[in-house]
């Protein structure tokens, strides 16, 4: 009985000192959403069962290895206890009965986090190798920085046009995979920002070379802000052809894989790149035009740049206008 | 003996062969269908099925089956021996199913240094923010393979240790069908070969999980070989399944009741039973994607009438279970070691052998909790968050069980005493760290970032690895005839055990802080950069316990103490034997008349090994 209860002392004395370091460490990323709420609530709850759990056993074994060890010379074995019914139901029955518990805690959680607002900012979230761009069809405005008013729900519909990426910002908790193919395999995230602020979004979803670098900036702003943000979008119009290319450029991610100024990347740099003659992978070679070109966006595996892999997603330029397009071979052809 | 008498030598020299072969049949092929010659992939993907096929060939494995189709009678297959001993007889062909069972672990080790060596490269990036001298492609190529690798390594390492010890334990003297257990091990060195030839053939990108559509990505021949190399590997586990779940039900020797096995063997038996039944969805999946790359069929490409997320299914269907036959056999060799080193019976025998038939069943019914964040149907994530936490109620009646074993028993710790012990710490944090990734909410945030890292590498080494050491230092002298150096493997021990601490609980900080998963460079204002150093260290003296093992390893094979037949007094039928155990395990088949451990019970015998020379029980 001794035993029992020096172990339990060292179980509590255990449980404490984890709880007390668990306050101390830094252990999640600032709260900036309303769903992060119910998320955060349900972790301090496990990370404190966590902590008793690995206090008990941790405890009990600390207890055995320092009181239970061999005596020098003691051959003899210990004593015969081959177990007990009753310590058996026991230790099933209380996890079972915990683990129900969370489960329960935990679905009530992601009913909270799932919450639908009946009027949300809608933002289409789409997701290329390896960049990010962010349309408003409310406004018929399209981004590469996602700007959200505070304490209003955005709906996200998230997309991608090549393979899996997964939208995610650590300081608003939840993450959704963005899945290529069209409208069917549309998916959604409700997010409600509730701290102004410059976040990243960053893809949480291996999706190739530059994986890592995949991240585009989010701002949380007031609402007055986000208005006069979304005047001064629309109010915005490009006339230059070249201008309109190289915003058009940035939105869809060309850049993510091809430079501007000549610096080596996963597909060829425009710098100097129209009027060349580019070796082709099957050894013939072919004069860079316009029509090259515009080939080349609309069906980015008919010839391949000797050197270079064919990676580039036929459907990155589904969303482009045959006018836009034309911008961007303007743009290209600037880059001299 | 020459040289190319030896079957791991004949073999390669066929499958470079075969290799040829296939590449040229494949030009040839392509010419009669009017293509041009040469295409890379088919060429290689057709060439290494061949050279997979012709290196079986050469070993000789399938020399008896051949002569079966041929109507030839061939001998029994022969156990005695007398070629050279050494490495020879490792790389030779055997039917042996201890020899296998060492060719099993010691390819296991090999594999696992190469493992380990990727990720030294890649966690040296790591060390610091910026990309220092990976490139990002190799990077990704890397992680990868450190990842499919290491998980080949503990396949083999299951083998290894259910191969020597089931036919020992149950009291029999060899598997059910040997010539399978030897054609499912050979298996498994083309298949290696090929995984590692990734490298070479451009890498892979998509982590070990291949999902496509990025790993249908024809950029990369790299992930045809992984998927083939798979495959085979995945096969050689099916086969070796059938072997176990055949010995166990079939060879158990007289008054071997299955209430009477060791627990290890219970454990061998539910891992095999996973085996069986699971692996052929990770085939599967991987050669439907195999088939996407080469034929264009779009199995998961709904642009052709595909579905993205049906790969995920299939593919979790077996690699959650797939985890369990790493971790199942991890806790069989705990179980095993634990009462032998506290002289104390093992608490709950039944209780513990029936949880893990428990954890094989409930595993099977928990796979989609990998794609709480895929997309996949929403109201499926519920259900499935019950049924994953359900997997802690018999994993807690181990731990309840090892507790009630060690409390008031006469401990002492030798090595795989204390590598059981942190075996069971250590799968305990990999453990507790599960249900918040169980639980659908906190997982939206936990999904793909360093903490599952933590949790995995914790589940992995505390729930095989740390459990692997201990029975290769426990089983050493019945293997080797000698003892292992005890002062190097306390070494190692405590070499091993702080340092994985602080990898473990360091990935999973950065990973709450924000860190993502596979990711070749980090953002230094998460405020990580410091725990990211420490982690590498931490890798670092982990990879210096594990030369530390193998200089022990390879110094006492030679030179260690010789070794007495039962130097642990252990119960188990393997220790009544001599040490090394013979050629022919058991002279006669011994008679299981007790129970296995029943330490501190006056003259309870668990086993007579030679029932014939008894007289007659009294009328």
């Amino acid at each position: 009985m001794k035993h029992f209860i020096a172990a339990a002392l060292l179980v509590i004395v255990l449980t404490a000192l984890g709880l007390f370091a668990l306050e101390r460490v830094d252990l999640l990323p600032v709260q900036a959403s309303l769903q992060a709420v119910p998320i955060d609530d349900l972790f301090s709850l496990q990370f404190k069962i966590i902590a008793f759990l690995f206090a008990l056993i941790v405890g009990i074994m600390i207890y055995s290895i320092i009181f239970f060890r061999r005596k020098k010379g003691d051959d003899s074995d210990a004593a015969h206890i081959e177990g007990s019914t009753r310590l058996e139901v026991f230790w099933t029955l209380v996890p079972l009965a915990t683990v129900l518990y969370i489960s329960y805690v935990g679905a009530q959680a992601l009913g909270a986090v799932q919450r639908e607002d009946p009027f949300p900012l809608q933002v289409d979230v789409i997701g290329s190798q390896w960049s990010w761009r962010f349309e408003y069809p409310e406004y018929d405005i399209i981004s590469t920085e996602l700007m959200l008013p505070v304490d209003k729900q955005a709906l996200l519909r998230l997309s991608s046009t090549d393979v899996i990426h997964s939208f995610w910002i650590p300081e608003f908790r939840v993450k959704q995979d963005a899945l290529p193919s069209g409208e069917e395999f549309v998916r959604e995230l409700t997010i409600t920002p509730t701290e102004l602020g410059n976040y990243r979004v960053r893809c949480a979803e291996l999706c190739g070379t530059l994986h890592y670098d995949m991240r585009a900036p989010v701002v949380v702003m007031t609402q007055a802000d986000f208005d006069s943000w979304i005047e001064e979008q629309t109010a915005f119009e490009v006339t230059d052809p070249v201008q309109s290319g190289q915003i058009l450029v940035e939105q869809f991610g060309c850049t993510a894989c091809h430079s501007v100024d000549g610096t080596p990347g996963v597909g060829p740099t425009w710098q100097g790149l129209f009027g060349s003659q580019e070796e082709l992978s099957d050894g013939t070679s072919v004069l860079v035009d316009a029509e090259y070109l515009y080939e080349s966006i609309r069906e980015p595996g008919a010839k391949i740049t000797n050197g270079f892999q064919n990676i580039m997603p036929p459907e990155i330029g589904a969303g482009l206008s045959d006018e836009q397009v034309d911008d961007i071979i303007a743009y290209i052809e600037s880059l001299q | 003996m020459k040289i190319t008498s030896i079957a791991l030598v004949r073999g390669l020299i066929f499958q470079v062969i075969g290799t040829i072969f296939g590449m040229l049949l494949t030009m040839l092929l392509r010419l009669v269908m009017g293509l041009p010659a040469w295409k890379a992939e088919p060429a290689l993907v057709v060439g290494a099925i061949f050279g997979v096929a012709t290196f079986m060939y050469g070993t000789k494995v399938l020399d008896d089956w051949l002569k079966w189709v041929n109507g030839e009678e061939t001998p029994e297959v022969e156990v005695e021996y007398q070629g050279p001993g050494g490495w020879r007889r490792l790389a030779s062909l055997s039917f042996d199913h201890k020899v296998i069972g060492v060719q099993y672990g010691i390819t296991s080790l090999i594999v696992f240094l190469l493992a380990g060596l990727f990720a030294m490269v890649f966690r040296t990036e790591l060390a610091t923010p910026g990309i220092q001298f990976l490139v990002p492609d190799v990077f990704n190529t890397l992680i990868s393979l450190h990842g499919i690798v290491m998980i080949g390594s503990m396949l083999l390492g299951v083998a290894a240790m259910s191969n020597y010890l089931v036919p020992l334990m149950i009291g029999t003297n060899d598997m059910a069908f040997p010539r399978l257990n030897a054609f499912a091990f050979w298996l498994n060195v083309p298949a290696v070969i090929l995984l590692v030839s990734v490298i070479f053939l451009g890498g892979m990108d998509a982590g070990w999980t291949g999902y496509p559509p990025l790993s249908a990505n024809l950029g990369k021949i790299g992930f045809a070989m992984f998927f083939t190399a798979v495959y085979f590997i995945g096969l050689s586990s099916i086969l070796g399944a059938l072997n176990i779940i055949t010995t166990t039900i079939r060879l158990r020797t007289k008054g071997m009741n299955y209430f009477r096995m060791p627990i290890f063997v219970w454990t061998a038996l539910a891992t095999a039973l996973i085996s069986l039944t699971a692996t052929q969805l990770i085939g599967l999946s991987f050669q439907l994607v195999l088939f996407e790359r080469l034929f264009g069929m779009g199995f998961f490409n709904p642009n052709l009438g595909g579905n993205v997320i049906l790969f995920q299914h299939l593919f979790w269907f077996y690699s959650h279970p797939a985890v369990y036959v790493f971790i199942l056999t991890g806790l069989g060799v705990i179980s095993e070691i634990l009462p032998v080193f506290s002289r104390k019976p093992l608490f709950g025998y039944k209780w513990v052998a029936l949880s893990s038939l428990g954890i094989a069943l409930v595993g099977f019914f928990v796979w989609a909790h990998h794609m709480f964040t895929s997309g996949m149907e929403s109201y499926l994530r519920v259900p499935f968050m019950y049924s994953t936490l359900l997997v802690a109620v018999p994993t807690g009646i181990k731990f309840f069980s090892w507790m009630g074993t060690i409390w008031g028993g006469k401990l002492t710790f030798k090595t795989p005493m204390l590598f059981v012990l942190g075996a069971i710490s250590i799968f305990l944090l990999g453990g507790l760290s599960g249900p918040p990734n169980g639980t659908v909410a906190t997982d939206l945030f936990l999904h793909d970032t360093y903490w599952i890292v933590g949790h995995f590498h914790a589940t992995m080494f505390g729930g095989f690895v740390f459990p692997f050491f201990a029975a290769i230092y426990y089983w050493f002298p019945k293997i080797t005839g000698r003892m292992y150096n005890e002062k190097l493997g306390k070494l190692q021990f405590w070499l091993i055990l702080p340092a994985f601490y602080v990898q473990s609980l360091g990935q999973m900080q950065v990973g709450l802080l924000g860190m993502r998963r596979r990711i070749a460079d980090y953002d230094p204002t998460l405020g990580i950069t410091l725990q990211q150093t420490l982690i590498t260290i931490a890798g670092f003296v982990i990879g210096l316990s594990v030369i530390v093992f193998a200089i022990n390893m390879i110094v006492s094979v030679r030179k260690g103490e010789i070794a007495v037949a039962n130097p642990w007094r252990s119960r188990s039928l393997e220790f009544q034997l001599a040490s090394p155990i013979p050629d022919h395990n058991y002279e006669e088949p011994p008679e299981v008349i007790g129970q296995p451990y029943d330490y501190g019970k006056q003259d309870a015998e668990y086993v007579d090994m030679h029932p014939s020379s008894q007289p007659a029980a009294a009328d």
